[in-house]
């Protein structure tokens, strides 16, 4: 029997029911895991993706074509390819899918993560014959402390530089991390104030039902405010904008995975590095390959190969295949931007 | 450990100097004397010889985390430092370590040197059983001595004098030298007792700062004095208590290595330090220094090469005479003794005093500088009048003033990763010349781009990578970088033939192609001519 999927130059396609599963580029039918950038391409027809990732596309591309909404675990046939969607628990509205046809189960995973979060469903494993697996962090240096850690670092330092005058300014990925981060912090250790791109997607996070606590928006803040109090929540592009200067003396911050990596953390001179990442560690990535069952295993999206190798060293069936970014897609690439 | 390996965090994960000094500070404070006394001596880049061959360490970490080698080798790519991979890969931590860190020095890694390899790996697993995670990291750093935590000598002495109240010039003279790690060293150093017990104590160098835009923004020229730049060993050669000690910069004991100079101790006063520069030197002109590389090279000194690299001290200060310290005179008085002692040494000593350069204006000055490279002479240093002798490099007394470098355009042809900060950034290049219609190697360059500079060389390498080899890439020869160096030499060593000394990317030229690089021919031309 033919792959369910395959990879053309457009991404993963099902010719089944002919659509793709996060194509690179425009075309008649996309069926989207979650709304970051990297698995969202503007310009498509059509667009089938869960409800609270139909807000997001809507916010973050400015998708024009019709975009069907679909509840999780809900099903859709394409074509005669029974569709579903299932939580990946990576952000809010992220899902797997999972694709039937004629008997044949293939799960795409998008990006996801097994730890808890407040903001998101959480990762539901998904049996199936084949599974398309992100590899973000495929390296067993990868091994990520309890997020409850992480936060409570972050609660530590905010006081800390409370004590010390100064404000705290933590970088965080607009779409998904800041959400975690502002769920799971302490908000009555002082005022919470945003930058313009994530106070934007708080918005939806709430109307969704996330319980985010109060934030107000940077930008409108007094020009009296005392920030030495004060969190500060930006997105990592922020580092370089004199939007920063209006804070006076602060300390910065970062949540995400590569945080875990020293030389990452200095090279981007920031003071401090919490390590809490939306995607899954290397033990995380094989409890989901194990639990999903699958007898076939692509991987994708980050250290592919290593992960690949591993998987076939251990008795599956696995290969890497090509993602989105031209050349490689590695630490230095998604360094950019923890997505 | 536990305080140490907090320390270690704490320093790690600030860039800001104050912050690191505070840290230190509270950690000389608070931690036993003798913990103290080995943490100044690893934070100050002192450390036990590798006790370990990496290999046999790297094996170890790789049965307890339970991994390939391969996938040891590319998580160790990813992360870019040896330390960190390992306490990375090393099964969850289960324990904490209560021990100080001079039992975890003293009784577990400096033994290792005597015992065999069983006892070795069972003890090593042992204790990276015993630890938590950050105390494995900085427990690895101890054994792999890759101790980097943008910590200078400076800021330790800093953070020592703001923790015992002891002048920061006296702490820095005070580390300076032979000792060792110990409790009494600890309390010593931190006391406000002055009197110095070490004969062969040097004192920290004075270094010069570079020359900013032109000379004459030094103002009157009447105010400095001006002394040829050599190019050679920096040394203070010592003279205490009938003994002699030549120690580098590096603080490195290198007595044994230039019986020469050895032997010039015996000619100098009772409680005598010169500062100068060792080269190697024959019938009164430096000679290349390749030749220096040569006898460096060594672990025998035969009659041979000692005749032929025999090696002098240029002297250019004087820090103690009569066993007096003399910094805070003035240079001119320095002077005098010092062509003083010189003299008194005799013309077979091995010691010439650097001649003074003279000149009426700046204009001549810049004349004269044309000679330097056929002197052999990197340019000239001013020496401000009537200046003390300084402690580290401090704007304002002594400049150099370099000749210009070399240069050439050659073409980005290899590329491999980093350590430490540029850890999994391509930032280590070779560069090719053409050579009837090839490109061949001919340096490597890890400096000169800014950050921005690298990241896009780091994305044109993974983009138009041809080949690898492990960690290196052969990439499309397309980018152009004029390269700056200081001194050519012929080399058989070398592909090219031609070998070059402190080789970098001085320019990014975007508006070159490949083609357009310099020939080996080109670059012949500036080599001195055969001997």
């Amino acid at each position: 029997m033919d792959n369910l999927l395959q990879l053309n130059p457009n991404g993963l396609y099902c010719a089944a029911g002919d659509f793709y599963v996060d194509p690179w580029n425009p075309v008649e039918r996309a069926v989207i895991t979650h709304a970051h950038a990297d698995h969202l391409c503007a310009g498509s027809k059509s667009y089938l993706c869960t409800r609270p990732s139909e807000r997001l596309l809507r916010a973050r591309v400015g998708v024009e074509g019709a975009v069907a909404p679909l509840v999780y675990g809900d099903v859709r046939n394409i074509n005669g390819v029974d569709v579903s969607f299932h939580p990946a628990g990576h952000i809010l509205g992220s899902a797997q899918v999972r694709l039937e046809y004629q008997g044949q189960i293939w799960v795409v995973s998008g990006d996801y993560k097994l730890a808890p979060d407040p903001t998101c469903a959480a990762f539901e494993t998904v049996r199936c014959h084949a599974f398309v697996t992100e590899s973000t962090f495929g390296l067993p240096i990868f091994r990520w402390p309890q997020p409850d850690a992480a936060l409570d670092e972050i609660n530590a330092w905010w006081r800390a530089n409370q004590r010390a005058g100064k404000a705290s300014v933590l970088f965080a990925y607009p779409l998904g991390k800041a959400q975690r981060v502002l769920a799971g912090i302490n908000s009555s250790i002082g005022p919470v104030y945003t930058h313009g791109a994530i106070e934007q997607l708080n918005g939806i996070y709430r109307e969704c039902g996330s319980a985010l606590p109060a934030t107000q928006y940077a930008r409108s803040a007094s020009p009296k405010t005392d920030w030495t109090r004060a969190l500060i929540v930006a997105p990592p592009m922020a580092k370089k904008s004199p939007w920063l200067r209006r804070f006076g003396d602060f300390s910065t911050g970062m949540a995400s995975g590569w945080m875990g990596i020293r030389g990452t953390r200095r090279r981007r001179s920031i003071d401090r590095g919490f390590v809490l990442s939306d995607h899954a560690d290397w033990p995380a990535l094989l409890s989901a390959i194990r639990g999903s069952g699958a007898e076939r295993v692509w991987v994708t999206h980050g250290y592919r190969a290593p992960l690949a190798r591993w998987l076939a060293e251990n008795g599956v069936d696995a290969d890497a295949i090509e993602t989105r970014f031209e050349g490689e897609q590695d630490a230095q690439v998604a360094d950019q931007a923890d997505i | 450990m536990r305080a140490f390996a907090d320390l270690y965090a704490s320093l790690d994960e600030t860039t800001k100097t104050n912050e690191k000094i505070a840290a230190m500070s509270r950690y000389f404070g608070s931690a036993p004397p003798e913990d103290v006394a080995w943490t100044v001596h690893f934070l100050i880049g002192r450390r036990p010889k590798r006790l370990i061959p990496t290999g046999d360490l790297v094996a170890w970490a790789i049965d307890e985390a339970k991994i390939p080698e391969w996938l040891f080798g590319e998580s160790y790519q990813a992360v870019g430092d040896l330390a960190e991979t390992i306490a990375l890969l090393l099964p969850p931590a289960k324990a904490t370590s209560d021990k100080p860190l001079r039992y975890w020095v003293e009784e577990r890694l400096l033994p290792m040197r005597g015992w065999d390899d069983a006892a070795r790996r069972e003890s090593m697993i042992d204790a990276w059983r015993g630890m938590s995670e950050r105390q494995r990291f900085a427990w690895n750093k101890l054994i792999t001595g890759e101790f980097r935590v943008g910590v200078s000598q400076n800021l330790v002495v800093r953070a020592l004098a703001e923790a015992s109240g002891v002048e920061a010039n006296v702490l820095a003279h005070r580390l300076m030298g032979d000792w060792q790690p110990t409790a009494d060293f600890a309390t010593q150093i931190l006391g406000k007792e002055t009197a110095d017990a070490d004969v062969s104590r040097p004192y920290p160098f004075c270094l010069a700062y570079p020359l900013e835009g032109e000379v004459e923004s030094l103002g009157d020229m009447a105010d400095w004095q001006i002394e040829w730049k050599w190019d050679g060993i920096r040394s203070q050669l010592i003279r205490r208590e009938w003994r002699t000690f030549l120690w580098s910069r590096g603080e490195e004991l290198i007595t044994d290595r230039f019986p020469e100079l050895a032997a010039a101790g015996a000619l100098l006063p009772e409680g005598t330090v010169l500062d100068g520069e060792v080269l190697p030197w024959k019938d009164g002109a430096p000679l290349p220094f390749t030749q220096m590389q040569r006898r460096i090279g060594r672990k025998e000194l035969g009659a041979k090469i000692l005749a032929e690299v025999p090696v002098v001290l240029v002297v250019f200060d004087l820090l103690e005479c009569n066993r007096e310290d003399v910094r805070e005179r003035p240079i001119e008085w320095r002077r005098v003794e010092l062509e003083r002692i010189v003299a008194a040494a005799g013309p077979e000593s091995h010691l010439v005093a650097s001649p003074l350069v003279a000149g009426a204006s700046w204009e001549e000055l810049k004349n004269t500088r044309e000679q330097a490279r056929s002197r052999g002479v990197e340019g000239f240093m001013l020496k401000r009048r009537g200046s003390p002798y300084r402690v580290g490099r401090r704007v304002g007394d002594w400049c150099k003033w370099k000749i210009n470098p070399y240069s050439i355009d050659a073409v980005l042809i290899y590329a491999q990763p980093g350590s430490g900060r540029r850890a999994s950034l391509f930032t280590d290049y070779t560069f090719g010349i053409w050579d009837e219609g090839e490109l061949v190697p001919f340096a490597k360059a890890y400096s000169g781009l800014t950050d921005d500079e690298i990241r896009q060389v780091d994305a044109f390498v993974r983009n138009n990578t041809i080949e690898k080899f492990g960690p290196v890439r052969r990439v499309k020869p397309e980018l152009v970088f004029e390269l700056a160096f200081e001194a050519i030499q012929r080399s058989s060593r070398h592909r090219s033939g031609i070998a070059v000394r402190f080789p970098r990317m001085a320019r990014w030229r975007t508006d070159k192609k490949a083609a357009d690089a310099d020939t080996i021919e080109t670059i012949r031309a500036l080599l001195p001519p055969e001997p």
